[in-house]
């Protein structure tokens, strides 16, 4: 008890020491974390898949550290190959985008976000306007690549036959299902 | 049928060295592949609760089992930066930077970029949010402070596709996808990191070019 007694004591000699110290502001150290160095990139992605369906395995790494404003010099053409490689008999898509200018445009890697109304990776309306969780990104992407002018070509490869997630999206933040 | 022959040859041909093929980006690349800094997926969307707000989300570290979830976990040498690029030349004007400090997500921004490209700093000037990162099985850990509001912790992967018929495709062990198809990523689990601020603080472009980085300590 004595001992305990010492304690107490000695714990309201420090809360005194700490008021008086307190008066001082200039002796207020707010201690943060370390925020300091300098990090640099090694993973980036904008839609979904391109780098999965358009990046030979050697260059995975390479694209994935590549800025978006230096991917399209490196990577326009490697894409063209590939859609042509993937299929063959692609004319133009349902976008009316030739091979050219489709895989020039999925090279640079960015999701174009619109600032107002409906985003949306394709509502049957919008088209890349964003990326919703609800949104069936890979059927869009099959069909760009396999469907053709009128997204009728090479039915059974348009759709995986996937059409929503397993678990229902929030309508409230965080809108991510919880987790299994 | 010729012409899907002639596809699936050459399909297959050209990824028969790269099966481990996965998507939308999960372990889409052997540098990062099961490591923290994976990205798996990149949503960014307009707020399904207030259409004056902007969603961003970075899922990290995918496929995971629910008995992998509750061992997954941040890394605190992981930068996890989403880039907004508002004058379409496809480098960052704005960024919101997110990297976890002893068990909570530090987000700082919107602000504006102050190193373009592979290197960034982190913005410790810039706005400032925290919330405690959630753990598996806890109810989430929402901070809403100043407009911003900021969850991180495991959440169910949004990400749906048959990659087992993607594969098979490819692989030229089928000659189309099954239907209906089996959704490869059913009962797997990502770390989420979701981010809703309001529109007002991304400037006043019409539409923006974005995309989630992870940047690592040197």
């Amino acid at each position: 008890m004595k001992y305990r007694n010492f304690l107490s004591l000695l714990a309201i000699a420090f809360c005194f020491l700490f008021v008086a110290c307190g008066d001082d502001s200039a002796t207020e150290v707010e201690v943060d974390f370390d925020f300091s160095g300098e990090y640099t990139l090694s993973d980036q992605m904008a839609r979904p898949a391109i780098n999965t369906v358009f990046v030979a395995a050697e260059n995975k790494d390479d694209f994935n550290t590549t800025i978006p404003a230096d991917q399209g010099g490196v990577y326009a053409e490697r894409f063209e190959n590939r859609l042509l490689a993937l299929n063959p008999g692609y004319t133009t898509n349902a976008l009316g985008l030739d091979a050219t200018t489709f895989t020039s445009i999925l090279a640079s890697d960015v999701l174009s976000v619109a600032t107002t109304g409906t985003t949306t990776f394709f509502d049957g309306t919008n088209v890349l306007t964003g990326r919703a969780l609800a949104d069936d990104v890979i059927d869009v992407e099959l069909l760009l690549i396999f469907g053709g002018p009128d997204g009728t070509a090479n039915p059974g490869l348009t759709s995986d036959n996937v059409a929503a997630n397993d678990k229902e999206f929030l309508n409230t933040f965080p809108y991510l299902a919880s987790p299994w | 049928m010729k012409k899907l022959a002639i596809f699936l040859l050459s399909a297959g041909a050209m990824i028969l060295f790269a099966l481990s093929i996965t998507s939308a980006d999960h372990i889409d690349a052997p540098a990062v592949t099961g490591t923290t800094m994976d990205i798996t997926d990149y949503f960014a969307f307009e707020s399904p609760a207030n259409n004056n707000n902007m969603v961003f989300v970075a899922n990290l570290q995918g496929l995971l089992s629910p008995t992998a979830t509750g061992a997954a976990a941040f890394d605190e040498g992981t930068l996890i930066e989403f880039n907004i690029d508002s004058d379409g030349d496809l480098r960052e004007d704005m960024i919101i930077q997110a990297i976890p400090r002893d068990g909570k997500m530090i987000v700082f921004g919107p602000t504006p970029a102050t190193s373009i490209g592979a290197l960034s700093t982190i913005e410790t000037g810039a706005t400032r949010v925290e919330v405690d990162i959630t753990s598996y099985g806890e109810t989430a850990e929402i901070t809403n402070e100043g407009g911003i509001t900021v969850f991180a912790g495991p959440r169910d992967d949004p990400f749906f596709f048959d990659l087992g018929a993607y594969q098979a495709v490819l692989g030229g062990t089928a000659t189309g996808f099954s239907n209906p198809g089996t959704d490869t990523f059913a009962g797997t689990n990502v770390l989420s990191l979701v981010i809703e601020v309001p529109k007002s603080m991304l400037g006043n472009a019409a539409t923006l070019n974005t995309w989630v980085a992870t940047k690592i300590k040197r």
